[in-house]
């Protein structure tokens, strides 16, 4: 696809879109004046959306007159490579987010960034346990423990009882925290030392 | 004058209470750090991390954040210098000069130039803050809902006069900014309004956050693989003690651009459409204009890299002073700010002076503290700095990533709002690579609540007559020039038509 005909496609779309909230907008609501309420509850978005939709048209018509830039352009819109980063990326991204779903918050994360970091990137198993480990436990720390913010957990609920009965048990549940920050950083000392090649051995 | 030394003496020692003081310096560190790495700016830092900051109390919060603005004005030039690719786009100048520099084995001396140039940027403008903030502020207590809505139109008007982007996409991208502030139910009447597809997570509206994350978090990270993926060569800086001090003497070859670009920079910051990019573009103009020796710059002339870091360091504390004042934000960072005060609890405005003096003394006394602190850092920590900017983005990436669906989940704690986050960036990266503005949607996203429920009031107290905003003479002196902004495009082009015409003529 040539960046003109995606201009095309885009504003065809934004087209559709304000007509979409213009219609919106009058489903139920008033979009004129109200006695002694003043302007209904439509009104605003939907002269906003009418703003869109010649926004858009303006858009459209610049096209045809091949006005802009993007109008005359040839290249491609997304090139191969450029593809292959982007779509590897949003697709990581739409599993962690039905993982989060199915199997919550923590197992997803791990999922996600084994991905990453280890297939994607390629990076020695040192870096790869560190970044896996230490993510999903950066976020429990901030966010479950610090903030009180309980994130999605899904069918792993019941796993996290034990780790709920230190953390609102006891006083010292940051020293818990910090030991598995531990644990998760020598056992990437560990990986690093006896999986992944050693400096000097790769070149042969 | 003496109220403001006052206030601004109890500011700076709120500034050192230790959790404030604590928060600069996390945030100056965070700062340099989000700008030093290519493709994320103090925008993107402000956005992923803004959920984080509920941790604290709202003034630790804002001097968290505002510290990070700060850093990240700083940072932006040390990948600019020693990568050749900005940091951030307001540091797009500092390049033209630093990477020559850089090449010819000279990056200490432009770093430490950037730094010190950041650092007096930042001085002067904080310093035309504290003057102008608390009058302005109590000009703006005269505001009632005319006016207010008319000075949103006017903050509107300049992206379009001045943004320098394609008008309807510009346009399209306020609108749709303020159409999706709609959604949820009507702040006057209750009564729900564009529930799309009938999904009960739309009720709740669309927090400005969900759009902030998923454009400047998801979208600028999809931007930033595709165009950097990933190789970068690194110019070694090499720092001692003697050269240091040589770079620091050298900082009267470049003191007076510096001025001026400080002072440009901050007039230029405060509105909504311009900011840092173009002051630092504006200041490095300047600078060669007014050079002895023009012919040096974008060959490593010292100068270069110090006018447009003092002028989008001035910038972004230039962008504040609307925000804190009018409850108009001065850029997209301040935008997010804004919205965060919100969330907070506080109500952006001009009363904020008389109802929150702690808190905005508090951050005014902040940014002078970071200031300070933020140079030290810089200076002492750009060796770390640019070990790290060697990080491969399949580690940083997955990363931020992770911070955004976290975050985007923490305020509101509901996954309907993660996935339209993950649509809005995906979308917002598929529009800004056909050149769609994206900044207004975010600025409008959070002032569209204000707008409307300013344009409503206005229009029941006047029974519907909209003369109103013409009537009173400061919205009607704001419409005036909202209208000649927008008009100012269509003046440009009908000039290059005659120019155009003329040349015709002239050649048959």
């Amino acid at each position: 696809m040539t960046v003109r005909q995606a201009e095309l496609l885009m504003a065809i779309a934004t087209v559709l879109l304000s007509l979409g909230l213009m219609w919106s907008s009058t489903d139920g609501l008033s979009i004129s004046w109200v006695p002694n309420k003043g302007p209904g509850s439509g009104f605003w978005p939907f002269w906003l959306s009418i703003g869109l939709l010649l926004a858009s048209l303006a858009t459209l018509y610049r096209w045809f007159r091949r006005a802009t830039p993007e109008s005359r352009s040839e290249e491609p819109y997304i090139s191969g490579p450029a593809l292959t980063v982007v779509g590897v990326s949003v697709a990581a991204l739409l599993g962690l987010l039905i993982g989060i779903h199915l199997v919550g918050m923590y197992i997803s994360l791990f999922a996600f960034m084994l991905f990453y970091v280890k297939v994607i990137g390629r990076h020695p198993w040192g870096i790869t346990v560190c970044l896996v480990g230490g993510t999903p436990l950066f976020v429990f720390g901030m966010f479950e423990w610090a903030l009180q913010i309980p994130l999605p957990k899904a069918i792993t609920e019941e796993w996290f009882y034990p780790v709920f009965d230190i953390m609102y048990g006891t006083n010292h549940f940051w020293a818990y925290m910090l030991g598995a920050a531990v644990i998760v950083a020598v056992s990437g000392w560990l990986a690093h030392k006896f999986i992944d090649p050693q400096p000097g051995t790769e070149e042969g | 004058m003496e109220t403001i030394l006052v206030s601004l003496a109890g500011g700076l020692a709120q500034a050192f209470e230790p959790i404030n003081l604590m928060m600069i310096i996390i945030g100056c560190v965070v700062g340099l750090f989000v700008g030093a790495m290519p493709g994320l700016g103090s925008v993107n830092g402000v956005a992923i991390l803004l959920p984080i900051t509920f941790l604290v109390p709202p003034t630790a919060a804002i001097i968290f954040l505002a510290a990070v603005y700060y850093g990240a004005m700083y940072g932006g030039a040390i990948s600019s210098i020693t990568l050749g690719i900005p940091g951030a786009s307001t540091a797009v100048a500092t390049v033209f000069d630093g990477r020559p520099l850089a090449m010819s084995g000279r990056a200490d001396k432009a770093l430490t130039a950037a730094a010190i140039a950041s650092f007096i940027g930042g001085t002067i403008s904080v310093i035309l803050f504290t003057l102008f903030a608390p009058p302005l502020a109590e000009f703006a207590l005269k505001f009632g809902p005319a006016e207010e809505f008319a000075l949103m139109v006017l903050a509107f008007a300049t992206f379009i006069g001045l943004g320098g982007d394609d008008i309807p996409k510009t346009i399209f991208s306020i609108l749709i900014g303020l159409v999706l502030a709609t959604v949820g139910l009507d702040i006057i009447s209750g009564k729900p309004r564009l529930i799309f597809f009938d999904a009960p997570g739309f009720l709740r509206g669309i927090n400005f956050l969900v759009l902030a994350i998923g454009i400047y978090g998801i979208g600028e990270m999809l931007w930033t693989l595709e165009t950097t993926g990933g190789k970068v060569i690194v110019h070694k800086v090499k720092m001692s003690w003697e050269n240091f001090v040589g770079n620091v003497k050298s900082v009267k070859e470049y003191i007076g651009t510096t001025t001026l670009g400080s002072t440009l920079g901050y007039f230029v910051g405060t509105l909504p459409a311009a900011g840092a990019t173009p002051a630092s573009l504006m200041s490095y103009g300047l600078a060669k204009t007014f050079s002895k020796d023009p012919d040096s710059f974008g060959k490593g002339n010292v100068s270069g890299v110090a006018a447009p870091e003092a002028a989008n360091n001035a910038a972004s504390t230039g962008s504040m002073l609307p925000m804190i004042t009018l409850g108009i934000p001065g850029s997209p960072t301040t935008a997010i700010l804004l919205g965060g005060m919100i969330i907070w609890g506080l109500r952006p405005g001009p009363l904020l002076f008389t109802e929150k003096p702690d808190f905005v003394w508090g951050l005014i006394g902040s940014l002078y503290v970071a200031n300070f602190f933020t140079v030290i850092i810089n200076l002492a920590f750009i060796p770390i700095f640019v070990r790290v900017l060697t990080l491969p983005f399949t580690i940083l990436a997955p990363v931020i990533f992770v911070l955004c669906i976290v975050g985007g989940f923490a305020p509101t704690q509901n996954m309907h709002d993660v996935w339209l986050m993950l649509l809005f960036g995906i979308a917002g990266y598929l529009l800004r690579k056909l050149n769609y503005p994206v900044a207004p949607a975010v600025l409008a996203i959070v002032l569209g609540p204000l707008a409307e429920r300013s344009l409503r009031q206005s229009l029941l107290s006047s029974q519907g007559d909209v003369m109103i905003f013409f009537e009173r003479p400061i919205s009607a002196i704001c419409i005036a020039l909202a209208v000649g902004l927008m008009l100012y495009p269509i003046y440009l082009i009908m000039k290059k038509k005659k120019k155009a015409d003329t040349a015709d003529e002239a050649s048959s």
